[in-house]
């Protein structure tokens, strides 16, 4: 299609209409991609073979507990934030046999591993999620032992992100650090501009795969005029950031308020349902189940998400050390915002807005976070609630 | 990565992410509540005093045990545990010859190589001799290295009281200080009634060159602190083993967290003054 | 020959930051004694005439109840105090104290050290200061006993 062959760190323009064969390449070398479909009254993550799967002219509304789709005026293809879906469904799937097991005799054996994950394709990552799986990958990856199947489905995961051109209600990836510009962590990362009339993508090429890929797409290197476009939106999007958080200093604002009145407070509001920790994407608690068939010849060993607002998730033999709402809401928070640093280096939040959109109660983690500090600042702190 | 009893270090797992099969050699009542289970891996089985395994019975599930053996002994070893719930009850039917899966050794462990030179208090509350007896033997098996050694346990009723025969034949010998106490006294106890918090002021030592190791309920652990702090043992020389709910042990579940800890990993030996600032917080 | 108490007591951390004067007080009214084993050393309902610092040995704190016989509820050993219901009304023992083992201790007259703090009320308060952590301690080792520390669910 082109005759120039890209080099990494380069932009070229796409125009739309020509932005199907970058799937069309992709499919044709064997990625399953995934992106962004509407379906449900939200825009979540599947199965895309096409631009026309995309949805095109399609913005959210965002807010605490509140989650709509609205009509664009114009056919925006990635016009909108983030949905209650994220990108560790599928490097971190929901539900995963780990083993299968045989009784033989007196003993057992465990049967041979299932084969490699198919290779698969990201279509719209943004930012957030860039630092999200990022953050992941300390956890999987960087510990002292490795998740085998999480390190072989992020190995094959190609990576087209996309630099947010509208903020949504409840993000505050720029309180973060974590957007709304990816600059790492991608094959292939886009800024879709719509102005004066014209509708094309300023794709800047991120790996050498990437770059591959781009061969069998059409496209021309960019104007600088063009860049400066591309280049405003992102800076406007983060000027419209729906939420702030002021991060100065956070863990140990936290580690200082391990009894402030506060927590009482968003205690009596959250229903632990654990919305907020399915669809954060960094969360990444599990559970493990051992099952076997009738016979009681095969076991399996199955994993799946679970949640520190389950009362049980912190059970040991006689009761569970966090049983009231307040206590698992503090350990959500905190872990997220504070002890997350001391464990991997990082905060765990990469400020999506996730979790306040879809807390059915709209707890707000930056509300949360300004009460406890200036409750702190007027004197008010640690005012103790425990019972003697 | 055992380098032997000279500098025990924690030991890395044989296969952390899928049980091996190993066969049971005995299974053993020790109280009305807890049994000894006897292990004879296939292979070589190495681990350090304080560690604990994922112990799996076939299509019933996987709890963490510490092990309770002699880490000299190479060819097998045990675990002591109580039966609380569904695995551990499973667990306690199997016999000879049947079979467990094994995933481990998993964890932190005494601090051997920390309290050479100086005065040993190991102090142990009702299962949480269990987790401490390896440090027991591993101490007696290089006795020299350490001034004097002072084992502390306490239980709740005579027949509560496990490894008796040991604790026993351990008492025999001059050069270690053993007391039992228990908390409901009965008609032919001649022994000390009473919680263990209180035979720690009493405990022949220098605290200031004193390495305390402490296993027990969180609250019995709570109070010995105090004592501890009371007798003058610095934080920094205290451990103690810390218990939470666990499901992976190789720190991906999230289950075992312990303030910016994980039990699996950073644990469950752990030095106090690293968990002071939580330990004791309520829920948390 | 009468040995002198004084320096035994001085040497102890129990009466440690006694004034001079006081520590030979308190002296005056000790003496060593020994028991041997299996002994009876009061009964619930004597007269608290005397309270014991075990300097080597075990006593057991015994209560007696119908159809159960003794049950020892704590044991007391070396370097610990029995007994303080000398020194509050009605003073009589609530409890019964039996050695069990061959156990060396010094007695000190009670009602002689309470006639001295009834008029020396620096004494008094001295003593009722030492005396009182002796109290929160066994309390809080009572508590944790009836906690039931080591059954599941601890």
């Amino acid at each position: 299609m082109s005759d120039t062959s890209v080099g990494v760190n380069e932009r070229v323009v796409i125009e739309v209409p020509d932005f199907d064969q970058l799937l069309q390449a992709l499919t044709t070398r064997g990625y399953e991609i995934l992106g962004p479909v509407a379906r449900d009254g939200a825009i979540v993550y599947d199965r895309v073979t096409s631009t026309s799967d995309l949805p095109s002219g399609w913005t959210d509304e965002q807010n605490g507990g509140q989650y709509r789709l609205k009509r664009r005026e114009d056919m925006a293809l990635f016009g909108y934030a983030v949905g209650p879906h994220s990108w560790k469904k599928f490097l971190h799937p929901p539900v995963q046999r780990l083993w299968e097991a045989k009784r033989e005799g007196n003993t057992f054996r465990i049967l041979a591993d299932s084969p490699a994950p198919a290779k698969r394709a990201f279509l719209g990552v943004r930012a957030c999620e860039l630092y999200a799986m990022a953050v992941q990958d300390k956890v999987f990856l960087e510990g002292p032992y490795v998740e085998p199947g999480y390190q072989a489905r992020r190995d094959s995961v190609f990576v087209v992100a996309v630099n947010c051109g509208v903020a949504g209600g409840t993000c505050f990836c720029v309180s973060m650090n974590a957007g709304p510009r990816a600059t790492f962590g991608y094959d292939l990362a886009l800024t879709e501009v719509l102005s004066g009339g014209r509708h094309y993508l300023v794709m800047h090429v991120g790996t050498p795969l990437g770059a591959e890929v781009l061969r069998n797409v059409r496209h021309r290197p960019v104007a600088d005029p063009e860049t400066r476009e591309a280049d405003e939106i992102v800076a406007n999007t983060a000027q419209q950031m729906g939420r702030q958080m002021n991060t100065e200093g956070i863990k140990e604002l936290l580690y200082r308020n391990y009894e402030h009145p506060r927590w009482e407070n968003v205690a009596a509001r959250c229903l632990t349902c654990a919305n907020c920790t399915m669809v954060c994407p960094t969360c990444f608690c599990t559970t493990v189940e051992d099952v076997t068939d009738l016979s009681g010849e095969h076991a399996e060993r199955w994993r799946k998400w679970d949640s520190c607002f389950t009362k049980d998730f912190s059970y040991i033999h006689g009761g569970s050390i966090r049983a009231t709402t307040k206590s698992r809401y503090r350990q959500w928070m905190t872990h997220k915002l504070a002890t997350w640093i001391d464990q991997f280096g990082s905060s765990g939040c990469v400020g999506c807005g996730r979790c306040i959109t879809w807390c059915p109660v709209a707890i707000d983690i930056t509300e949360e976070v300004r009460a406890i500090r200036e409750a702190e600042a007027a004197g008010l702190s640690a005012a103790g609630t425990d019972r003697p | 990565m055992a380098s032997g009893l000279d500098q025990p270090v924690a030991v890395g797992p044989v296969e952390p992410m899928v049980p091996l099969a190993f066969p049971i050699e005995r299974v053993r009542k020790e109280t009305h509540d807890t049994f000894t289970l006897d292990l004879a891996p296939p292979a070589e089985f190495s681990f350090a005093p304080g560690q604990f395994n994922m112990v799996y019975v076939f299509g019933v599930g996987e709890v963490p045990i510490s092990i309770s053996s002699d880490p000299s002994q190479k060819s097998a070893f045990q675990h002591t545990t109580r039966v609380v719930g569904t695995v551990t009850s499973a667990l306690k039917r199997l016999k000879k010859g049947d079979t467990v899966g094994i995933r481990g050794p998993f964890g932190s462990c005494w601090p051997l190589a920390e309290a050479v030179g100086g005065d040993c208090l190991v102090v142990a509350g009702g299962i949480g001799l269990a987790p401490l007896r390896p440090v027991i033997y591993s101490i007696l098996a290089q006795r020299q290295k350490y001034k004097r050694v002072v084992v502390l346990y306490g239980t709740r009723k005579r027949e509560d009281i496990l490894f008796a025969r040991e604790l026993e034949r351990w008492r025999g010998k001059l050069d270690l200080e053993i007391e039992v106490t228990i908390d409901r006294g009965g008609p032919e106890w001649r022994g000390n009634v009473g919680v263990v918090t209180t035979l720690i002021a009493q405990a022949p030592l220098d605290p200031a060159n004193t390495t305390a190791m402490v296993c027990g309920p969180e609250v019995m652990m709570r109070f010995t602190l105090m004592e501890l702090q009371r007798r003058g043992i610095p934080a920094e020389r205290v451990y103690l083993s810390m218990e939470r709910n666990m499901k992976c042990a190789v720190g991906f579940c999230g289950h075992c967290q312990y303030g910016p800890t994980f039990v699996c990993k950073d644990g469950p030996v752990f030095r106090f003054d690293r968990i002071a600032a939580v330990f004791g917080k309520v829920e948390i | 020959m009468i040995e002198s108490l004084e320096p035994i007591i001085e040497g102890h951390l129990f009466f440690k930051g006694l004034e001079k004067r006081h520590i030979k007080f308190i002296a005056g009214c000790a003496k060593n004694v020994r028991f041997a084993e299996a002994t009876v050393i009061f009964r619930e309902g004597d007269p608290a005439d005397q309270f014991y610092f075990v300097r080597e040995g075990l006593v057991a704190i015994e209560l007696m109840v119908p159809q159960r016989g003794f049950t020892t509820l704590q044991t007391v050993g070396v370097g610990d105090v029995v007994g303080w219901s000398w020194l509050l009304p009605p003073y009589k023992w609530r409890f019964a104290a039996r050695t069990t083992e061959v156990t060396r201790a010094l007695a000190f007259d009670a009602k002689c050290l309470r006639a001295k703090c009834e008029d020396d009320h620096d004494l008094g308060y001295e003593l009722f200061k030492r005396f009182s952590n002796v109290m929160a301690e066994r309390l809080e080792a009572t508590r944790l006993q009836l906690m039931d520390l080591y059954g599941v669910g601890a």
